[in-house]
């Protein structure tokens, strides 16, 4: 009977616990973020050897079209790419949403930053980021090196 | 009575885990099919006028019906969509089918929404232009729910879509 009424307790309180993270106000996910500030634009930027803009942005949407993206939008003056990729099927099937910024750094470097949603969520593992830079590095021919 | 309340909590459990996805581990890892894709979504074309293949680009567009979303012609980009019907006449017999068995209501697609996104870059030899198209589809269900989405990589889509290019190429260049 004791084993019974413990059980019947955790049944209780494991759904209380499951929905212990969620949010009382969803107002707040205007501003929300779970990194730092700094910390998410090091996992999202690296810089690269070229001073140029439009070479670079070239290679940004060759990248995003080989990952199966389809480009929303491209401004070369604004330096910005965004794209969507509708990936898996059926019931696992996801929208990935992108955007990438390329702005110069001195006379010969590109600063390019990505981020990411995956369905409702952003991402803010730094593994997507780095293989994004490592399949831009291909097309660019350059390695992505971390900024200072 | 303990096997089911074990049965219960593994549910809960089960329940709560089930959100917690997460981005696919290849999501933005470069496949063995993209080299196969490109060659299946790309076309050089004998010119150096990037211009002239993206505005017979945009033109081939309008004729199939695709309203322009977006451009910047200084990257070789454009975006276009069009919002068709997706009633499938399979699916239709199918649905009848089950209700017809007592299986109720089940949903089948309705609409959709086809984009195409295209990007024009100079060849690596400077004497061609490289054309690359992708399009993509997302479908709604006549409960107004997305049930699909997808890019589409039938190679007939693709081989029709790019001899009207051809075609919208050559008129173009001969002011036709």
């Amino acid at each position: 009977m004791k084993i019974c009424k413990l059980f019947i307790s955790v049944l209780i309180l494991l759904p209380l616990l499951s929905t212990s993270g969620c949010q009382l106000n969803s107002k707040k996910q205007v501003l929300a973020t779970t990194e730092s500030q700094v910390k998410i634009r090091s996992i999202q930027t690296r810089s690269f050897d070229s001073n140029n803009k439009n070479k670079v942005m070239r290679s940004v949407i060759s990248t995003l079209q080989d990952l199966d993206f389809i480009v929303d939008n491209a401004d070369l003056i604004l330096g910005s790419v965004s794209g969507t990729k509708f990936g898996g099927s059926g019931r696992s099937s996801y929208q990935l949403k992108m955007t990438v910024s390329v702005r110069p750094r001195g006379e010969s470097q590109m600063i390019v930053r990505a981020n990411a949603q995956y369905n409702l969520e952003a991402i803010e593992d730094p593994k997507p980021y780095q293989d994004f830079f490592v399949a831009l590095g291909k097309s660019l021919f350059l390695t992505a090196q971390n900024i200072d | 009575m303990n096997k089911r309340i074990l049965l219960y909590i593994s549910l809960t459990a089960t329940l709560f885990i089930v959100g917690c996805g997460g981005i696919p581990k290849d999501a933005l890892i470069l496949s063995a099919d993209t080299i196969e894709e490109r060659q299946i979504q790309s076309r050089y074309y004998d010119t150096k006028n990037e211009e002239a293949i993206i505005s017979a680009s945009a033109a081939v567009l309008q004729d199939l019906g695709f309203t322009l979303d977006k451009s910047e012609t200084r990257l070789g980009f454009l975006v276009a969509s069009k919002d068709r019907d997706a009633r499938d006449t399979g699916q239709i017999a199918a649905a009848v089918f089950v209700a017809l068995l007592g299986g109720g209501n089940m949903p089948i697609d309705k609409r959709q929404k086809i984009r195409v996104a295209l990007i024009v870059t100079p060849g690596l030899d400077g004497k061609k232009t490289h054309v690359r198209a992708k399009f993509q589809r997302k479908v709604w269900n006549n409960r107004e729910q997305v049930s699909r989405v997808e890019t589409l990589n039938d190679l007939d889509i693709y081989q029709e879509f790019f001899s009207k290019l051809s075609k919208a190429v050559f008129l173009e260049a001969n002011n036709l």
